[in-house]
């Protein structure tokens, strides 16, 4: 009785194993390795200095930030020959206040050459209706909303001598996946074939990403804040979503 | 399976001996006349001690600003969850809030909550109530520090989920195996439905429940006595609330609610989502006379309900047949 007892627990995973059916477009490899993404933080060409440096919009206006966070979630790489790894569980909350945050490590990646990155700016609908999270997803990170399920994926607060608000305020929280106001957006970038993300056992190569808060005012729709100096959700945060889907981010160069 | 496996010899070489204390076994049961539930506990697996330690919060008001405060104070069990005599949630610091505290029983067939259905998951809806300054007016963060520095919470933690480290997705996981468990499936009116022997409606309730199914099933649908959706009943030609449409931004939406339960309705008035009817009579009484022509009206309320004094009685009957004094009195979710 024992021994037929763990002969049939020694099965049952050799069962389940066997039973999985490869996906031929995934990324294979038997070794894995590890690689780095920075984020850094800009205004159009400028350093991205919080609370006392003030930039200019597309419009012209002066405007400072207090607070730049965001979400990239669900990175994919991708290489030449089309095949694919999503990288599970990468949910990352980028925050311009926390310099340890702006520098993300993804590890377990399989080993090989990537010539394409894609990412999702924010938050997959799934996890926006999920159960409680934990990591760059617990609510305590001040990026969830409450009484309206579902994360801000990119937050943006600061002041305008053009706003109308109280103390000239601009609060930009974006957020929503329900249509007709969805806000998931992905950002896809080519990697120069010449100089690919090589992820390797005794190499560990950096990403760097330029990220321009600016992108959120321009680029489609140029936004002056008399107009629009707060939005949570809604038809406004669909036109700065559409603003920064191109805009926002920068592939600048790899350390390999 | 490999976890099953492992599990089946522990069952085969289980010493017959080793018998641990008794305990009663928490369970989440479904009602044989339910539908499958939407939370399964799949990703919070429920035990004695994570219903226990979610009890306990539910009941600790020492977490709100005030300390007065606790999940338990607006959702009381003898109000089926909710808060007797209050039109709208009584919170911190005296404030009210704008909307009657809804009941809370069979939440895990709920797949969206509140009045608005804003929120999408039960595990993040005590978010709300903490949050609110209106009702306890606190956050998160100080919420953590609390429990880490109060005995016995970082045991109760380390019991329930086998780290001291508290942190929000325990805290709200461990009330979810409170609520969750909330079922309430055990009205006479489940019994007659289960065909359970020696129960049948009399005559006025079966009058009452034939008149039901006539005139209210196409919002208030068995076995949940609500089929989920939003809608507006004319309480008011504009609404002060702006419902369901704070949620969707629709204009379609201004104005609607969801379409409350009607189980235990005989203990949780005063009822509509700002509580202005206090009795069941007020309520038919509405849908009688009283249905304002508001933009968004329910299409199958524009000429109201037409009850007259016989049906009125007949359908009180039948819903308080709704009642489930098992549930309201049971030990098992009484604070202790």
């Amino acid at each position: 009785m024992k021994i037929s007892t763990y002969f049939l627990a020694l099965l049952c995973p050799v069962i389940l194993l066997s039973s999985c059916k490869k996906n031929t477009d995934e990324v294979t490899a038997d070794t894995k390795s590890t690689f780095s993404i920075e984020f850094e933080n800009q205004v159009n060409g400028s350093p991205l200095v919080l609370n006392t440096t003030s930039y200019k919009n597309a419009k012209g206006e002066d405007f400072k930030i207090n607070v730049f966070k965001y979400y990239v979630s669900n990175i994919k790489l991708s290489k030449a020959d089309g095949t694919t790894y999503l990288i599970p569980e990468s949910y990352f909350l980028i925050d311009a206040s926390k310099a340890e945050s702006t520098n993300i490590t993804l590890k377990d990646v399989p080993t090989g050459d990537y010539t394409k990155i894609e990412y999702t700016i924010g938050v997959d609908y799934a996890r926006n209706f999920a159960g409680a999270q934990t990591g760059a997803l617990d609510p305590i990170n001040g990026m969830f909303w409450t009484w309206n399920s579902g994360y801000i994926f990119v937050k943006l607060e600061g002041t305008s001598p053009q706003s109308a608000a109280t103390g000239n305020a601009l609060t930009f929280h974006i957020g929503g996946v329900t249509d007709p106001n969805n806000t998931i957006r992905t950002f896809t970038t080519e990697i120069n074939a010449a100089n690919p993300l090589r992820v390797r056992t005794d190499g560990k190569p950096n990403m760097h990403f330029i990220v321009n808060a600016a992108a959120l005012f321009t680029g489609k729709t140029d936004i002056s804040f008399s107009t629009l100096y707060f939005t949570m959700g809604g038809a406004n945060s669909v036109i700065v979503a559409n603003n920064y889907a191109n805009g926002l981010f920068r592939l600048d160069h790899i350390h390999n | 399976m490999l976890f099953l496996s492992i599990a089946l010899m522990y069952a085969c070489s289980k010493n017959e001996d080793e018998v641990t204390p008794e305990e009663k076994k928490i369970t989440f049961s479904v009602p044989a006349n339910f539908p499958a539930p939407a939370y399964n506990f799949e990703d919070n697996k429920l035990s004695n001690a994570g219903f226990t330690l979610g009890k306990k919060l539910f009941y600790e008001g020492r977490l709100s600003a005030d300390k007065s405060v606790s999940c338990g104070s607006c959702h009381q069990q003898f109000a089926a969850f909710t808060q007797l005599d209050h039109k709208v949630s009584h919170g911190v610091n005296n404030c009210q809030g704008k909307r009657n505290t809804p009941p809370l029983f069979n939440l895990a067939w709920q797949k969206a909550f509140f009045w608005d259905g804003g929120v999408k998951n039960i595990e993040t809806s005590p978010l709300n109530a903490i949050t609110d300054a209106c009702e306890m007016g606190t956050n998160i963060e100080t919420i953590i520090a609390f429990l880490k520095n109060t005995a016995p919470y970082p045991d109760l933690f380390k019991q329930a989920f086998g780290s001291t480290e508290i942190n929000s997705q325990v805290i709200l996981k461990s009330i979810a195996q409170f609520t969750a468990v909330l079922v309430s499936g055990n009205s006479k009116y489940d019994k007659v439905i289960r065909k359970e022997s020696g129960i049948a409606f009399t005559s006025t309730e079966l009058a009452g429940y034939n008149l039901f199914k006539e005139k209210c099933t196409s919002c208030h649908a068995e076995p949940f006595f609500t089929d989920f959706s939003y809608r507006n009943n004319g309480l008011d030609l504009v609404s002060t609330d702006e419902g369901r449409s704070h949620i969707t931004g629709a204009a379609s939406d201004f104005g609607k609610f969801r379409v409350p339960t009607l189980r235990n309705i005989e203990y949780t008035s005063p009822y509509m989502h700002d509580g202005r009817f206090y009795s069941l009579d007020e309520v038919l009484e509405h849908y009688n006379s009283g249905v304002k022509a508001s933009t968004n009206l329910d299409a199958q309320l524009k000429t109201g309900i037409p009850l007259n004094t016989t049906e009125k009685e007949q359908i009180k009957a039948f819903l308080k047949t709704l009642t489930d004094h098992e549930f309201i009195k049971n030990t098992l979710y009484s604070e202790s």
